[in-house]
């Protein structure tokens, strides 16, 4: 019996209302504890030890063994996992190999910056799925519709750093040097106040994700156009654009609002190899940086952020889709 | 057991609800057109190291060097000749992506149906399972993992296998569902037929098109994975050729000699295009059924 069933508290209507929400995000925290143990553990077995990275190859033993007992490494493995994930729970992420300061310092630009291409991503990303979406609709099994089918099929079916590169051929380096190719943003400033930098790796999200999205809308749209209530709007005599703004668009939003939230998360996942290949300064680069240098309390840290505010937004769009 | 055959004598099987074949998915161009070129990209992957005009591994000019007779896609960041490179650089994706996309649909459809049959505990256990796998981003896992114990192939497709497969489960217990409700697994059910028997004569049969869907689904993107695992340098190490490589080592020569970026990537667009439109035309044909039944 699934944990979500035991929802049928007659006596308490507010109860039973919460219920699935409080016994989702109960899951949720669960899930994000095993999350976190895979990674330490995962992070743990990394070749090599993290006292003997410090120190390097030449460090004489007996140092060694007093940076494990400094660093806790002496102390059983799942002590030193309460440690690290209460220390996390206070804002201590540990401190970087590579630079040797706390990793929340880089952490916290990281995620600034990644979050901000993110929300620029999706604020361009919804609309835009929109309209392609009820375009299609309109011109539904016509040129235009075809022609978007095969089109979306093809961006979503692409690896992102295909769709980046060819965009990178077309707009920075090949063909017009219109915008940079590397999207440099100094550690201080917002990214906002380096559009351009923003342009090329924004639209490498958005290209997919208009078109994952828009064939959602397509198929909600078409799905209420054909509803006995819409042909009544028609019989009355209404105008078309009013059918489809006062009508439709408003029935035809509703499954997609779950969707959104999907293409939410996987755009925090995508944007790994987004960032890498414009070496955007994110989280998703950081990461990639963190393993090459074999940066452990980086590496651990980037890695439960991102599965983090993933798994965030997957949450919501269950939460959405199960009202 | 003799009430086992007592039972069958009394009871009339029932005619099976839907048709099994595959084969009416056939009738879709999409379908014949994405086998098409998933074969051929194939077989060409395979044969072409043969037909190579060049040693892969050996420069034939200076670097970047513009298309001529002699390098007909130009040169590469090495001077290597990059038609031969871009001609031996899928062999590795040509084994890695359909192992992987065929492993991930046939332990996600063990999984589905198990879960799905015995419902239950076993169902919720191997479902949350899922979910702790799905609430991981898959590069992230893959990400973590080589970095751990370094890009050996048979690990990168167990990394893809994981990442794709609690997807797959999701997708093909939502289609089994139903047909437990079915009057021949009822009456299955009621003969004593064991749950082995029933999932795997009854259950799969019945959601073989979704598993055509899925197979064409995942095997473009464990293309996509792989060869975005190679880009960022932790996938198929240098000095192989792979495509994936072969964008990011070239990708600095993009506005001198943009035939070794977008060679490779041509390739990849064919063999990703290819699986996403068996996913497709499949897709189609069973919503079609499905409306007339």
């Amino acid at each position: 019996m699934a944990v979500g069933d035991v929802t049928e508290d007659r006596g308490y209507p507010l109860m039973s209302r919460l219920m699935p929400v409080l016994s989702k995000v109960l899951q949720g925290l669960l899930t994000l504890l095993a999350v976190s143990l895979l990674i330490f553990l995962a992070a743990r077995s990394l070749r090599g030890d993290v006292a003997n990275m410090i120190l390097g190859p030449h460090a004489l033993p007996d140092q060694v063994e007093q940076l494990r007992v400094q660093l806790g490494l002496n102390q059983p493995l799942w002590t030193q996992y309460i440690n690290w994930l209460g220390g996390i729970l206070h804002g201590d992420w540990g401190t970087s190999l590579a630079s040797g300061r706390p990793v929340s310092e880089s952490l916290v630009i990281g995620l600034r910056n990644s979050a901000t291409l993110s929300a620029v991503a999706l604020a361009v990303m919804l609309p835009t799925a929109l309209v392609v979406g009820v375009v299609a609709a309109q011109y539904r099994d016509g040129l235009v519709d075809r022609i978007f089918l095969i089109t979306s099929m093809i961006f979503n079916a692409v690896p992102e750093f295909v769709t980046g590169t060819i965009l990178v051929a077309i707009f920075a380096t090949t063909v017009v040097h219109w915008l940079p190719a590397v999207s440099f943003i100094p550690p201080g400033d917002s990214p906002i106040s380096y559009p351009s930098a923003l342009i090329l790796p924004a639209t490498t999200i958005i290209i997919p994700g208009v078109m994952y999205l828009s064939r959602l809308v397509r198929v909600a749209v078409i799905d209420v156009m054909t509803t006995e209530y819409i042909q009544t709007a028609v019989l009355k005599g209404l105008s078309p654009a009013r059918i489809l703004f006062l009508h439709a668009l408003p029935n035809a939003i509703a499954p997609i609002i779950p969707a959104a939230s999907l293409v939410a998360a996987f755009t925090i996942g995508g944007v790994v190899v987004v960032e890498y290949l414009f070496a955007y300064p994110g989280v998703g680069s950081a990461l990639v940086d963190a393993v090459t240098n074999r940066d452990l309390p980086a590496i651990q840290a980037y890695v439960l952020v991102i599965a983090s505010a993933y798994f965030f937004f997957n949450l919501i769009a269950d939460a959405l889709a199960r009202k | 057991m003799t009430t086992t055959t007592d039972a069958s004598l009394e009871l009339p099987r029932p005619r099976k609800a839907r048709a099994t074949g595959l084969w009416r998915l056939w009738s879709s161009a999409q379908v014949r057109l994405g086998v098409t070129m998933l074969v051929g990209i194939t077989i060409l992957v395979i044969i072409a190291p043969f037909l190579a005009p060049h040693d892969m591994a050996a420069p034939v000019g200076r670097p970047y060097a513009p298309p001529s007779p002699e390098a007909w896609l130009g040169t590469d960041n090495l001077g290597r000749d990059v038609l031969s490179r871009v001609m031996s650089g899928g062999i590795y994706l040509a084994w890695m992506a359909p192992a992987s996309a065929l492993i991930a649909v046939s332990l996600g459809a063990a999984i589905a149906l198990i879960a799905a049959y015995y419902g239950g505990w076993t169902d919720l256990i191997l479902m949350r399972c899922m979910d702790v796998l799905l609430a991981f981003p898959g590069i992230l896992l893959t990400l973590l993992c080589v970095s751990i114990f370094g890009p050996a192939p048979p690990l990168l497709v167990t990394l893809v296998v994981l990442t794709l497969m609690p997807g797959v489960a999701r997708v093909i217990r939502g289609a089994a569902l139903p047909l437990l409700r079915q009057e021949y697994v009822l009456w299955a059910k009621t003969v004593g037929t064991p749950g082995r028997v029933i999932i795997t004569r009854e259950l799969l049969p019945n959601v073989s098109s979704p598993l055509l869907v899925e197979l064409g689904l995942r095997l473009s993107w464990s293309v996509a994975i792989l060869s975005s695992m190679s880009f960022i340098g932790y996938g198929i190490q240098p000095p192989a050729a792979d495509w994936g490589l072969m964008v990011a080592e070239n990708g600095n020569g993009l506005g001198i000699q943009p035939y070794a970026v977008l060679a490779p990537i041509l390739m990849i667009v064919l063999y990703t295009i290819g699986g996403a439109l068996i996913a497709e035309g499949s897709a189609r044909i069973i919503a079609r059924t499905e409306g007339e039944a």
